[in-house]
């Protein structure tokens, strides 16, 4: 049995399903978009399905998230359907569950926060709400826990017994007679495709052109809806959308005076208010923001991150030198030694330093965001992002992106519109990434000493000039067309709950540790086995006769014209897709200098302006293997990542180009 | 007058919603219906967007978008 979990964002559906199903989930993505699906077995009964479905307000046929959620619930054929109400913020969440109930699937509504009514002085008379809906009408608090057993059994009874909602007529006067007649015109096209004739009908007067299309009416047919809906609107005096959107209200409007008595204040409501006048404050908003993310970042990569990653890498430098005195000890081949110690450790280790860090980030975020804070966030900073085409709400994935690109595109789910989230993973590697800072500062500390702070600034300044160019260039190709409209609502704060915030991590966690051990670990084996061996497959004598060296060479001169031909350069370069930082440890091996001496040794490779070119390459060229397996995971898809690296590595070398050419030019 | 020319914290109805495509349909549905009562909260710092609130919640627009909303102000 499959039950749709369907709802409003900040509805607390979420929290519901994390009830329903504890930690036995699983994360997908519909077909061919990158909205995610999440399925889980419910708890305590055998066999049933939750499916998660988007938070939405509409069955409109705009967002992705809209179009998934109707083509599940119409084609997947789901045995019933728990519509989550917020029962705060009654009206708007009703305007959803009466398109739901037009579906024609059992369906319960699980009428969520009512312990928050209850303790402002409100009511709700639950027994005239179903009987007026047509549908169960269960008072439950996710949060708390309670009433979530009672949804759960008369789900299954709704769903065993077949029960259809009672009504889906919600309609009176014209808008009822132009859906009933168009109801009977379209009944066997509907039920061709397995949706509801009045679903169809009411959709189809709404002006639902995916919803005409899916019928495929004929010309006649066609010509009467028409003809009826035009007389409907000037019988009306409107529009069809207004029409059928202000009958929907006008059913709620009745309802709610009928069986629900408001409380005077709400408390949850106030205290929000009374939140906003400092975090959305006219003086205020911009300094706390900054103060918020400032904290997370210092709590991040300062504190509490490097001290999980000190440990971790403690931990294991002890694992690699025990296994390597153990192997030693049974005298084991050497190459099978710096296979296990060089290769596998050394490549295990590099990937789980980055645990630490997106477990102590995500925590954090998952408190922005699940407190309410994250929209708030979108409302302050809009006005900066709209130019390129996006909206405020990318603009914490992208902030992120400075410390590290891997969580701030795993943190791109919390973006509700496909297209946004599609742009933003495009635009994070732009931010300069904290591995990069050890390369501008040893380049800085040889070529720069007097200026080191200045070029480092103008590195990260010219990361987000190709953000905010990449971002208009794809505004007017690729994602060309409407973003999806900015008409966010600002929920009350609440305290995030724990559970919550707890299956997030381990979903991340677990996401990210997985990639780990297959994408990362390969391409950390491959590139071990490039630096370990000669062209003879012999193990090489130094490193400057490994195949790595080897490729190096042979790409050298497509950076000629950069001014660094320099087959270490471009070698430092390949190894620096593992991890930027990792460009800094093969020149001072290359160079054999050691890093102590690495800024002297650099002035044998590059001049200042050659310097500088790479620097400009660095910042821009493809991003690690940790990130380009994210964007792969995260867009589902492994020609969006190739074309990402294509890109910005293209961009990257034309940006290097231009330095050195214009350098050279003004310094002859 | 439109929504945007509505003062700050005072109170209005609304009387049609223009537009067109994904926006409008947007705006109703998210209940900037006809005759509903709203309030213009506050503005974002840099200016834009504006909060409103209406139907007992508080909802953020773009001052462009909401030249699309022909509002009346109730006493």
């Amino acid at each position: 049995m499959v039950l749709a979990l369907a709802g409003n964002q900040n509805s607390g559906k979420t929290t519901l399903f994390n009830q329903l199903t504890g930690s036995n989930q699983h994360v997908g993505n519909f077909p061919g978009v990158t909205v995610d699906r999440k399925e889980g077995l419910i708890r305590g009964h055998k066999g049933i399905t939750a499916v998660d479905l988007p938070g939405i307000y509409s069955l409109s046929p705009y967002s992705s998230e809209e179009i998934v959620t109707r083509d599940f619930l119409i084609e997947e054929h789901p045995d019933g359907i728990i519509n989550i109400v917020d029962a705060g913020n009654i009206e708007r969440n009703l305007y959803l569950s009466m398109q739901l109930i037009s579906l024609n699937i059992p369906m319960v509504i699980a009428l969520n926060m009512m312990d928050e009514v209850r303790a402002n002085g409100g009511t709700i008379k639950i027994e005239q709400m179903a009987a007026e809906l047509g549908v169960p009408v269960i008072p439950i608090s996710a949060s708390k826990n309670e009433g979530v057993d009672e949804l759960i059994e008369e789900a299954l009874r709704t769903v065993s017994e077949k029960r259809r909602p009672a009504r889906v007529d919600f309609c009176a006067g014209v808008v009822h007679r132009s859906i009933h007649a168009i109801t009977h015109l379209v009944e066997d096209h509907a039920e061709r495709i397995g949706a509801a004739p009045r679903f169809a009908a009411t959709k189809i007067v709404e002006g639902d052109r995916l919803m005409l299309d899916k019928l495929k009416l004929t010309e006649n047919e066609l010509e009467t809806i028409e003809h009826t809906i035009t007389e409907m609107e000037t019988e009306l005096g409107t529009d069809r959308k207004a029409a059928i959107a202000d009958m929907r209200y006008s059913f709620i409007d009745k309802l709610v005076k009928d069986t629900v008595i408001k409380p005077a204040v709400s408390r949850q409501h106030q205290r929000s208010i009374r939140i906003d006048t400092i975090l959305t404050g006219k003086y205020l908003a911009i300094p706390a923001f900054l103060g918020i993310m400032a904290l997370i970042f210092w709590l991040t990569f300062g504190v509490i991150g490097s001290f999980l990653s000190g440990l971790l890498g403690q931990g294991i430098t002890a694992v690699s030198s025990a296994v390597q005195a153990g192997l030693t000890a049974a005298e084991v081949n050497p190459v099978v030694i710096s296979l296990v110690v060089d290769g596998i450790l050394a490549g295990v280790g590099s990937v789980l330093s980055f645990v630490p860090t997106i477990v102590v980030l995500f925590f954090f975020l998952s408190l922005l965001e699940d407190s309410g804070y994250m929209a708030r966030v979108a409302f302050v900073m809009d006005k900066l992002l709209r130019k390129i085409g996006l909206s405020g709400k990318s603009f914490v994935p992208m902030l992120i992106g400075f410390g590290c690109s891997v969580p701030a595109i795993m943190s791109t789910r919390t973006l509700t519109s496909e297209r946004d989230r599609k742009m933003t993973i495009f635009l994070v590697p732009f931010m300069s990434c904290s591995a990069k800072l050890p390369v501008y500062g040893i380049f800085s500390m040889a070529f720069f000493p007097d200026n080191a702070a200045l070029v480092m600034i103008i590195l990260y300044i010219l990361g987000l000039v190709f953000a905010v160019l990449s971002g208009l260039i794809m505004k007017s190709t690729v994602f060309k067309g409407n973003p999806v409209p900015f008409v966010m609502e600002l929920p009350n704060y609440r305290l995030p709950s724990p559970k919550s915030v707890v299956l997030l991590l381990w979903d991340k966690t677990r996401d990210f540790i997985t990639r780990a051990f297959t994408v990362i670990f390969f391409a950390s084996m491959i590139i071990w086995f490039l630096q370990t061996f000669d062209v003879r497959m012999n193990v090489a004598a130094s490193s400057a006769q490994s195949l790595l060296a080897g490729i190096g060479q042979f790409i050298a001169p497509v950076f000629s014209p950069l001014g660094f031909p320099d087959w270490r350069a471009s070698t430092a370069l390949i190894t620096g897709l593992m991890a930027k930082e990792a460009v800094v440890s093969t020149l001072a091996v290359l160079t054999g200098a050691g890093t102590a001496a690495l800024p002297a040794a650099l002035s044998t490779i590059f001049t200042p302006l050659s310097g500088l070119a790479f620097l400009v390459f660095t910042l821009l060229y493809t991003p690690c293997i940790a990130a380009v397996s994210t964007v792969r995971r995260e867009m589902n898809s492994w020609r969006a990542a190739g074309g990402m690296v294509l890109f910005q590595t293209a961009a990257a070398w034309t940006a290097a180009f231009a330095v050195y050419q214009i350098g050279t030019f003004f310094m002859r | 007058m439109t929504l945007c020319e509505l003062e700050i914290g005072k109170k209005a109805k609304i009387k049609a919603v223009y537009g067109h495509g994904a926006l409008r349909d947007r705006l109703l549905d998210m209940g900037l219906t006809p005759k509903t009562q709203i309030m213009i909260r506050k503005t974002a710092p840099m200016g834009d967007p504006i909060e409103l609130t209406l139907r007992s919640y508080e909802l953020t627009l773009r001052l462009d978008d909401a030249r699309n909303i022909e509002v009346e102000k109730v006493d």
